[in-house]
């Protein structure tokens, strides 16, 4: 069902979609915020500018956003897919244990900050274009991927990646210089380190409608934690 | 010739004749203190590792053991205290922050021991709870401003989801990881047969007490550990952790030593890695963004249930209740500096937050000048020890408080202070097996129940006393106080009188 969020506010959008059991396409979302909380099944579409904390608590269902889609994306998201034609605002994918999001331009500050893995459970993000500063700040489990496409002369990254990283990992595509934090390390991928990420790039790829071998033809790096470096206060029982 | 700085036990085993060398200390005492020498032929204590838990003297069957505070210390000086020497002397050793648990012990004014409680005399007859109807139950959630009717004028429902509990206190948040699953399903039944509501921390839900999700507040700090939607569905409320009244400011760290088995699946995090809670919630730098964090959960749980702010009692408090009060929030936690904690930096505890009476007094005023203390409820503790105390809390203007370290006695702690080290020899504060099986949780919940249903009778008494018979008539009744000792000051943060006035 079209849901036309023209004069509508967040609520009623966030209830209609909430209750009912189709499909959804969402038209004027003009930043409406929430959409798609919780959602377990189900498609969503958004044509335009989804708000803050689009599929937050998110667990299963696809969201497509044709349009660019503001913070907190994804918030402490458990599984399902969100799609976002466009860019994003700061820290998206909060806490997110599960699933995968894919993002075709450029993520602000605190991209994947906190994200976890969980027994089956490893969440993906894919980021087309480059992030803004604290990428990967407390990662503690998933794969963040960014492809640094089309950014010109702008940095893969801003300052303080991977800052307090415990877990995880962050791939990066040609990336240059980055100002990472002294608690992670960052290596030439390996031939097994492409491979594991190849299925979602290509994704990311097919989704976009980008050319995979422009993609993979580069050089990828890959930032760990520093095994043991991970900053920690040391005490003393008192 | 090395440095050798002296820090005497604190504490000395005592141990009379009388003892039979049953060995049954050395078995209870998970610190390792009591031991047998085979030379000697007797049971022989290391006194440094002593943490007087009185763990060997509740078990002891001949009685024959005694737990003293050591003479031997630093010599007298009211400035430089022994506390303050030998926590020099533990950095130096090692360059490591000192680390306590529970509330802050320093003796700091006390303010409910400072207010006293009215009684009725001649006019406005006392009542007598045993023979004439007494009403303590309470409903937390936003009360709607006006009355609402339909064409028809039949009243329409505009009451946004209430928490209903039978008498104005509910358990605060205990993490599992931070005290045992015996003492979590202790509180979570004791919970429910007394028609309140414990809070699961922010260790998440363990999948075995989903089944008294109606009496189960869940939380979601900054970690986010264990949050799920099926866990937001799960409980009767939400309350989101922004502080915590023994460490405000701060985040929490529990080494992945401690994320074994049942813990590593209710936190839904891989066994053996850490579980950082980072100090702020990194998407929170507003009342704004907190709004937005308040209603993203409302939308995952389709407007159902309350949503609690849980905030430290700092030095503006009530401009942060304030704004709290604006976020779309049910209900504010406010949790004092006296709080307790399963570890937290000793300068931290015993320094920073203010006392959560005057956090209250102030709060409750600020909502009322400001026309919004209906929007939301109001819940404090951070050592709220006795049912005059909860008396107190409500007059001054709380809708119900949170108890925690007064429950946790029940549970057989004793206030060694020492949860951090994970030993506790009361199967609380612990996740060994062994010690943890010590804890029964049906004896546990039945003295959880005798305990609240005790403090059920006295509040009952008093309000009887000062011829209440509602709690809701006694919430914010502050002329049913009196200060004692009080500068005037402290008289008009309170928002009382002196006694004798």
């Amino acid at each position: 069902m079209i849901v036309d969020a023209q004069g509508k506010d967040y609520k009623e959008v966030d209830r209609i979609i909430r209750e009912s059991k189709e499909n959804i396409e969402v038209i004027n979302p003009s930043g409406q915020r929430f959409i798609g909380a919780a959602l377990q099944k189900r498609r969503v579409n958004v044509y335009g500018i989804a708000g803050n904390a689009l599929g937050c608590y998110m667990d299963g269902g696809l969201i497509e956003v044709f349009g660019d889609a503001q913070d907190a994306v994804g918030d402490t998201m458990n599984d399902g897919r969100i799609i976002v034609h466009g860019s994003v605002g700061d820290a998206l994918g909060y806490a997110m244990r599960g699933g995968a999001l894919f993002v075709e331009r450029n993520a602000g500050y605190r991209a994947g900050i906190h994200m976890k893995a969980y027994g089956e459970k490893s969440p993906v993000v894919v980021i087309g274009g480059r992030t803004g500063s604290f990428l990967g700040e407390y990662q503690a489990g998933g794969t963040i991927i960014v492809l640094g496409l089309e950014r010109g002369d702008m940095p893969i990254s801003g300052y303080f990646t991977g800052a307090g990283m415990y877990g995880g990992k962050i791939i990066l595509r040609n990336p240059g210089e980055v100002l990472l934090r002294p608690e992670c390390e960052m290596h030439k991928a390996e031939k097994e380190e492409i491979e594991s990420v190849k299925e979602s790039i290509g994704e990311w790829c097919s989704i976009f409608n980008r050319d995979e071998n422009m993609v993979f033809d580069a050089e990828f790096y890959v930032v760990e934690p520093r095994k043991g470096a991970a900053p920690r206060q040391s005490y003393v029982p008192n | 010739m090395a440095i050798k700085s002296v820090i005497y036990p604190e504490f000395e085993v005592v141990r009379y004749d009388r003892c039979t060398r049953c060995g049954r200390c050395i078995k209870e005492c998970a610190n390792g203190v009591h031991f047998f020498s085979q030379d000697k032929k007797m049971v022989l204590s290391d006194d440094t590792k002593c943490v007087d838990c009185l763990r060997c003297i509740a078990f002891c069957p001949e009685h024959a053991i005694k737990i003293v505070k050591s003479g031997c210390t630093f010599r007298d000086n009211a400035n430089w205290r022994p506390g303050i020497v030998s926590g020099i002397i533990k950095e130096a050793n090692t360059g490591g922050v000192l680390l306590s648990s529970m509330g802050n012990p320093e003796p700091y004014p006390v303010y409910w021991d400072k207010i006293l409680i009215n009684a009725s005399q001649v006019t406005n007859p006392s009542i007598d709870p045993l023979r004439e109807p007494m009403e303590t139950r309470v409903f937390l959630g936003k009360k709607p401003d006006k009355i609402e009717r339909d064409e028809d004028g039949n009243l329409v429902d505009n009451l946004p989801p209430q928490m209903e509990l039978s008498l104005p206190v509910m358990f605060s948040a205990m993490s599992y990881g931070s005290i045992s699953y015996n003492a979590h399903s202790a509180l979570a039944q004791a919970a429910e047969e007394l028609g309140i509501f414990y809070n699961t921390g922010e260790g998440g839900l363990h999948e075995d007490f989903y089944k008294y999700g109606k009496n189960t507040i869940v939380q979601v700090a900054s970690g986010r550990f264990g949050v799920w939607r099926g866990y937001l569905e799960g409980g009767a409320a939400i309350e989101i952790k922004m502080g915590q009244g023994a460490k405000p400011g701060i985040g929490g760290h529990l080494p992945g030593a401690k994320i074994v088995g049942d813990v590593s699946r209710t936190r839904m995090i891989p066994e053996g890695t850490d579980a950082v809670s980072p100090a702020p919630h990194h998407d929170i730098y507003s009342i704004e963004d907190l709004r937005q964090l308040v209603i993203s959960l409302k939308e995952a749980t389709g407007y159902k249930k309350p949503v609690i702010v849980k905030v430290a009692s700092v030095h503006n408090i009530s401009a942060i209740a304030s704004g709290i009060a604006r976020s779309g929030a049910d209900i504010i936690a406010i949790d004092g500096f006296r709080g307790g904690t399963g570890a937290a930096p000793t300068a931290i505890r015993d320094n920073v937050g203010i006392p959560v009476e005057l956090a209250l007094a102030s709060v409750d005023q600020r909502l009322r000048d400001e026309g919004i203390r209906n929007n939301v409820s109001l819940v404090v503790g951070g050592s709220i020890r006795n049912a005059s105390d909860v008396v107190k809390a409500i007059a001054l203007g709380a809708d119900a408080v949170y108890i925690a370290t007064a429950a946790l006695i029940a549970l057989g702690c004793h206030l060694c202070r020492n949860c951090q080290s994970g030993k506790c020899c009361w199967g609380i504060a612990t996740q060994r097996p062994d010690l943890v099986e010590r804890l029964n949780p049906e004896e546990g919940k039945e003295r959880l129940v005798n305990l609240l249903s005790a403090w059920k009778g006295e509040i009952k008494e008093m309000m009887g006393g000062m011829g209440i018979n509602s709690i809701e008539a006694l919430r914010g009744n502050r002329l049913m106080l009196r200060g004692i000792g009080l500068t005037q000051k402290e008289l008009d943060i309170l928002g009382i009188t002196h006694a004798g006035e």
